[in-house]
């Protein structure tokens, strides 16, 4: 299965980034295999939108969950729509976390965990 | 002529500059472009004549004609648009932000499918009216709303050549700003002699080098602070249209709502004089 970790870093070491649509790094895992492949992320200085287009590459992406901190809600809304669930895990590590998500650990966000950001950089 | 009033840092006195420019001239038109926070009625106290609603057009997607190609996600430069396709003949979805969008009307246009129609979202609220004889326009943004380019544009709309037009500007160099000064013939920058008046002032100046608008400093509380502003100014060879002292009785009038030309007769020519070095710098501008 593939899942998303917003990560601070491009590694497994790296430690979980606490924001989704302006984290600096997606890492997308395949939690069978544990092949990683991480991806920058392109919206961390959008004007506004970040986490909607943070949503949008989790869709392109075909990820079926995402791990992170908080998300925002046109970020939520945009995952819900998607279809990709969202879970919270931000202690530790990426390797960690993987591990908390497949042993079911983690909890499932269900809205928005922190209010619009939008135009943040503006 | 249009001369728009400028900052960069907030509170340096732009609207106290504007209002009581406007006062000292004839044939006055007053756009308060600060649609965020307009707060020039309070000095100039217009009677309003009309009030129009403000709308920006924003997108409605028929989905039955949607095929998710995506097209309308890539053309939005705001990400006002996101499109999730169906996963295995599911039908996908379209998600419209219309907090994001600025009703630019280019995902309708490239629509493959003309599955996009646009619908007029509510942003704000454009008052007009007279005071005295100036002729007074402003836009409210509504709360909650966070793009006011869009109903600067609308107030701008109400531009009279014919007048002289006193543009008051938001703070900051940011979009907002961008759009309330551009076009102008000249601009007004008010700043106070204190660092963070220097340095806002410093990357306004940036932008204005950018839009290629003449402009000229008024220094505002000249007297407290350091000549930091002086001297920069002279170095950059900008040239300074007044000095404001930091006096009491121009405060007091403040916080009365009275702008101080009313009581303090002398600097009608004072303003005057700004007009007049305005020419002359576009003059020397254009050469």
């Amino acid at each position: 299965m593939k899942i998303c970790i917003s990560s601070q870093g491009n590694t497994l070491d790296a430690q979980v980034d606490p924001r989704f649509g302006r984290c600096q790094y997606f890492l997308i895992v395949d939690t069978d295999t544990m092949e990683f492949e991480p991806v920058r992320n392109p919206n961390i200085n959008a004007s506004g939108g970040a986490g909607i287009q943070s949503g949008q590459v989790m869709a392109d992406r075909q990820v079926t969950a995402v791990v992170t901190g908080n998300v925002g809600p046109n970020a939520f809304q945009a995952l819900r729509a998607a279809g990709i669930s969202v879970m919270k895990g931000t202690s530790g590590n990426i390797r960690q976390a993987i591990e908390q998500y497949k042993k079911g650990e983690l909890k499932a966000i269900q809205g928005p965990t922190t209010g619009a950001m939008m135009a943040h950089g503006r | 002529m249009i001369i728009s009033i400028a900052s960069g840092k907030g509170g340096t006195g732009k609207t106290t500059v504007a209002v009581n420019l406007a006062l000292s001239l004839h044939n006055v038109q007053f756009l308060d472009c600060d649609v965020e926070e307009p707060n020039a009625h309070l000095f100039l106290k217009p009677e309003i004549h009309s009030q129009n609603i403000a709308t920006i057009p924003i997108p409605q997607v028929d989905e039955a004609l949607c095929d998710y190609c995506g097209k309308c996600r890539e053309i939005c430069a705001y990400n006002a648009i996101a499109i999730f396709p169906g996963k295995e003949n599911a039908r996908g979805s379209v998600l419209v932000f219309p907090h994001l969008c600025h009703g630019c009307g280019g995902c309708s246009l490239f629509c493959p499918r003309s599955a996009i129609s646009e619908i007029p979202r509510e942003i704000g609220i454009i008052e007009q009216g007279y005071s005295g004889d100036i002729e007074f326009i402003h836009g409210k943004l509504n709360i909650g709303e966070i793009m006011s380019p869009p109903l600067i544009r609308q107030v701008k709309a109400y531009t009279n050549p014919e007048k002289t037009v006193i543009i008051d500007s938001p703070p900051g160099t940011s979009c907002p700003v961008i759009g309330s000064v551009r076009g102008s013939d000249f601009c007004i920058l008010v700043t106070e002699p204190t660092p963070f008046g220097l340095y806002d002032m410093t990357l306004a100046v940036e932008v204005l080098e950018k839009l290629r608008i003449p402009f000229g400093v008024v220094i505002n509380r000249s007297t407290i602070g350091n000549r930091s502003i002086d001297e920069y100014c002279r170095i950059k060879n900008i040239p300074i249209l007044m000095h404001i002292p930091f006096e009491r009785e121009i405060a007091s009038l403040y916080s009365q709502g009275i702008p101080f030309v009313r009581e303090k007769n002398e600097y009608r020519k004072k303003f005057h004089d700004i007009v007049r070095l305005s020419e002359i710098q576009q003059m020397v501008y254009r050469k």
